[in-house]
């Protein structure tokens, strides 16, 4: 079978994820799926825009949120997307061991952040910021809870990847999914370089 | 694995399509299930008919009209018209661009079976304390109080079927960018599968802002929240938004592949090429991109302001002109041409002038200081059935005759066919024409009755009579399917005798894996290229070898069904019954249960060999 | 299908130094991306600038890094993607005119 042949580092391609048909049909369709995410949480932050003046009778968003919590926070995913990074360069290298590795990492940081989010969103709650006290919280949770949400699915894939894959090691049809991944990955960190600006700390500035 | 049909039990069959992910098997289950929810749709539309027959009727009660208008709208857009242009164009685009499948098969299953869930989930709110009643438009202000739980029924059937849809989307999407065959360039595909092409970029950008609104509207009535609710800093206009941001594409996404249908019967049964393909192609993109700039057109009366509202109108207007390329360019299609006029082409010239209807009386009510007075008139139910019915329906009536022989292997009836023409063409001007003066008199839409001595008794009545009109016209036509079932002969691959486009150059119904061998493109229209050289068939792009199929897979009806159970556990959630979390759970272990077994089993397909392809040759007379 | 040329071991080594020399242009993306938001937090933190000269201030940092994340990050640098850079285009020219709606015209 031409997709699970085993390979060595000279024989494996270039371009891994594109050797094959089904490889090309992930890469534009996960791209194409990214375009309609792009338009999803954009709907969500102009939702927010729309509201985030409107806390009826709880905690305004300067009141609310703090700088070090969310530059922790920002720090942990943009490390997050450049172990990511790396893990796709060992896989560019045929080096299945160090792209687990740094998938590994990956999904480490990318469970503080959750751990840290969950535990903000909690605070919150505490000083009378909830999902259902104000339009402002409604907005804000749905956004940011949305994103949340993703980081959490990203996570239960990239722990099935390397799991799944333990024994297998790397091959033409598992390349294009574990690239399919990163890119994932790093949409999410995009979202969340909008949702530090355009929630934290344009909601700091007022 | 032979390619000769075999006898299969009823058993066997179920089964087959259950688990089919051929494109061509989920084009049938798209229309099939497209067809039932028509009828639907349709009786919807004959009861809403009869009450509104005679002044101050109480053939049904004004809740139970609320309720039937709301699904009405709901089913022909969501449930019958895109699932019947899916299918088609799952039916046909493949083939059209030289490929085999699509390029994710068990995603294309799975997108039909989350309709057919969602569709389902729908309509069972008949039956489960009543259908929404705030409109196919379901506004937030009214939604919002709507009592009972028709509403989350629309929420969450919609979700459900959106997601189908968009997983749809992509998929054609990606199907034209990477697996078109050798020679194929863009500005070689056919129309239609250039009006697909845009129409899956439409779906794929438009139903994202849909799938927030049903989302907010979800959580503001099942958990509590204040999106909408101006008690608590909430707004409901932003509903009106994101519907209509959706919304106005959707209506794109209608129209397009329907011109596309169009544009394949003109140019084969005038025997001549289309017109300016290259300006059809840009009028097609151009349509596309305008169509998310002029939402606000459907919001006029709102208090948008005069800068909005201008900006807006200007850009409604100037859709008009991609719009009217493309007239010009059917008509210059059969100047010259050598026509003849089998029931699709009947369809094609009588959407002519019923489009251009339709289209001109949508200029009138994209000038905002006229829309005040048309707003929520009879005069908009009559502009946007015109195009609606005029454009998409007509259409697909005529690609229902004209793709049946390539999908069935057998020509529906013609004169039947020219029968229910006629008849649904009478009973379609009847119905909708007058509705233009019944509104320019006054008359408001989505009111269960009207009082007697306004002068409207005349025009209700002739209206309802058009709507029996098309009734018979459309069981005139279920009889043409049976008997043609039934009865019909076997054809060949170009039954029409002059196909231009890859379609025709495959048997009727084609081989499982549509080309024996890929074909090689040499120009526009790639078929009608080899013919006017006396070539019978297609030149080969590759040698003959093994060929690559799909498994198949009961997952995706699964998937869909674990979605379905969940949907009732949100449903019945703010009743405080004891097993609505329970129930979430269960829907979601069964869905994301499957999605991980898709996603840990391998898949690898199987293969046709070589050997069986070439058996094939000595036993079928047309070559694939 | 693959570059491979008879001498496996040369095309080997001419991919290893372009893998690394792009890797060498992530790791300096991602030092630009840390300098990027640290200026973005202090614009916000320290000091009492006005907020109609901090906000699009952060607004154009936050399009600069996500720059650097589509284009270095996620390959859209390398060729065979004009068409993931004609999708993700269009999405963002409409999720920009959403946000200029929701903006401008709710509440006015």
């Amino acid at each position: 079978m031409h997709v699970e042949e085993k390979l060595t580092a000279e024989t494996f391609p270039a371009e891994p994820e594109k050797a094959t048909l089904e490889g090309k049909n992930k890469f534009i369709g996960f791209w194409l799926f990214l375009g309609g995410e792009t338009v999803l949480f954009a709907s969500l932050f102009a939702t927010y825009l729309a509201l985030n003046k409107s806390h009826a009778s709880g905690p305004s968003s300067q009141e609310l949120f703090e700088l070090p919590l969310a530059f922790i926070m920002t720090m942990i995913l943009l490390a997050s997307s450049l172990t990511s990074v790396y893990s796709m360069y060992h896989m560019k290298n045929f080096n299945f061991k160090k792209m687990q590795l740094w998938i590994g990492l990956t999904v480490l940081l990318g469970a503080s952040f959750l751990a840290l989010e969950i535990y903000e969103f909690n605070h919150y709650v505490h000083l009378g910021h909830t999902i259902t006290g104000s339009a402002f919280g409604s907005a804000f949770y749905l956004l940011v809870g949305t994103h949340g949400a993703h980081v959490l699915f990203g996570l239960c894939w990239a722990i099935a990847l390397m799991v799944r894959n333990s024994k297998r090691g790397l091959d033409l049809y598992n390349a294009p999914k574990y690239y399919v991944f990163s890119l994932y990955w790093h949409f999410i960190d995009v979202v969340w370089v909008f949702i530090f600006t355009v929630v934290y700390l344009m909601g700091m500035v007022g | 694995m032979s390619t000769v049909a075999q006898k299969k039990g009823f058993g066997a069959v179920l089964w087959d399509y259950l688990t089919t992910v051929d494109h061509k098997k989920i084009a049938k289950l798209y229309i099939m299930a497209g067809g039932f929810f028509f009828l639907l749709g349709g009786i919807e539309a004959l009861l809403i008919r009869i009450q509104l027959a005679v002044p101050d009727s109480n053939f049904v009660s004004a809740g139970f009209f609320n309720e039937l208008l709301t699904m009405h709208g709901t089913t022909m857009i969501f449930l019958a018209a895109m699932p019947l242009l899916l299918g088609f164009m799952n039916a046909v685009m493949p083939i059209q661009i030289g490929a085999r499948d699509v390029a994710f098969p068990f995603l294309n299953a799975l997108g039909f079976w989350l309709f057919f869930f969602g569709g389902l989930f729908l309509n069972l709110s008949w039956f489960l304390g009543g259908a929404p009643d705030a409109g196919w438009t379901s506004y937030a202000s009214l939604s919002l109080h709507s009592e009972g739980h028709g509403i989350d029924f629309y929420v969450l059937g919609l979700q459900i079927a959106g997601l189908g849809t968009l997983i749809g989307g992509i998929n054609f999407l990606a199907t034209i960018i990477t697996m078109r065959a050798p020679g194929m360039t863009y500005m070689r595909m056919p129309l239609f599968t250039w009006t697909t092409f845009v129409a899956s970029a439409l779906i794929l950008f438009a139903f994202p802002p849909l799938t927030v609104g049903l989302l907010l509207l979800m959580f503001d009535r099942i958990f509590g929240t204040a999106i909408f609710d101006p008690a608590l800093g909430g707004n409901t206009i932003i509903w009106e938004h994101f519907f209509w941001i959706f919304g106005h594409p959707e209506v794109y996404i209608l129209i397009l592949p329907a011109f596309g249908i169009f544009s394949e019967i003109f140019s084969t049964f005038s025997r001549k090429r289309l017109f300016g393909y290259s300006s059809m192609v840009f009028a097609t993109v151009l349509i596309g991109f305008l169509g998310f700039m002029v939402w606000a057109h459907h919001m006029f009366t709102t208090g948008l302001g005069p800068i909005a509202n201008s900006i807006f109108a200007v850009a409604t207007m100037a859709i008009a002109v991609p719009t009217g390329i493309k007239i010009f360019n059917w008509l210059f299609t059969m100047w010259g041409g050598s026509l003849t006029f089998p029931t699709p082409m009947m369809y094609a010239v009588a959407f002519i002038p019923s489009f251009i209807m339709g289209g001109v009386t949508g200029v009138m009510l994209g000038s905002a200081p006229q829309d005040y007075q048309y707003h929520d008139t009879y005069f908009v139910v009559a502009h946007f059935h015109y195009v609606i019915v005029g454009g998409v329906v007509f259409a697909v009536l005529a690609g229902t005759h004209y793709w049946w022989p390539k999908m069935f292997g057998k020509m529906l009836n013609d004169t039947l066919g020219k029968v229910t023409f006629w008849l649904f063409l009478i009973g379609f001007h009847l119905t909708f024409f007058i509705q233009h003066f019944l509104g320019l008199m006054g008359m408001p839409r989505r009111v269960f009755t009207f009082l007697p001595n306004h002068g409207w008794e005349l025009g209700n009545m002739i209206s309802s009579i058009g709507a029996a009109f098309m009734a018979v016209a459309v069981l005139i036509m279920l009889y043409n399917i049976v008997v043609t079932s039934v009865k019909g002969e076997y054809v060949s691959a170009d039954p029409w005798g002059d196909g231009r486009t890859l379609e025709w150059a495959v048997a009727s119904p084609p081989a499982e894996y549509n080309f024996k061998q890929l074909p090689l493109v040499r120009g526009l229209d790639a078929l009608w290229v080899e013919k006017m050289q006396g070539k019978k068939e297609m030149t080969p792009a590759e040698p003959l070898g093994d060929i690559h199929m799909p498994n198949s897979s009961i997952l995706p009806l699964i998937i869909s069904f674990g979605l379905f159970v969940a949907a009732f556990g949100f449903l019945y959630h703010p009743d405080g019954v004891s097993w609505s979390v329970p129930v979430m759970i269960i829907g979601g272990i069964i869905t994301f249960g499957s999605m991980t077994l898709r996603s840990i089993i391998d898949d690898h397909g199987y293969h046709i060999h070589k050997e069986d392809l070439m058996d094939d040759d000595d036993k079928k007379g047309v070559e694939a | 299908m693959t570059n491979n040329t008879n001498h496996s071991n040369v095309d080997l080594a001419y991919r290893r130094r372009k893998s690394a020399e792009e890797m060498k242009h992530h790791v300096i993306s991602f030092a630009l991306m840390i300098f990027l938001t640290i200026i973005a937090f202090i614009a916000v933190g320290y000091g009492d600038f006005s907020p109609y000269l901090v906000v699009p201030f952060i607004l154009l940092l936050a399009v600069v890094q996500v720059i650097l994340q589509l284009y270095y990050f996620m390959h859209m640098n390398q060729k065979g993607h004009e068409a993931p850079k004609l999708f993700l285009f269009t999405g963002v020219l409409i999720a920009a005119v959403t946000v200029l709606c929701y903006s401008t015209i709710i509440w006015w």
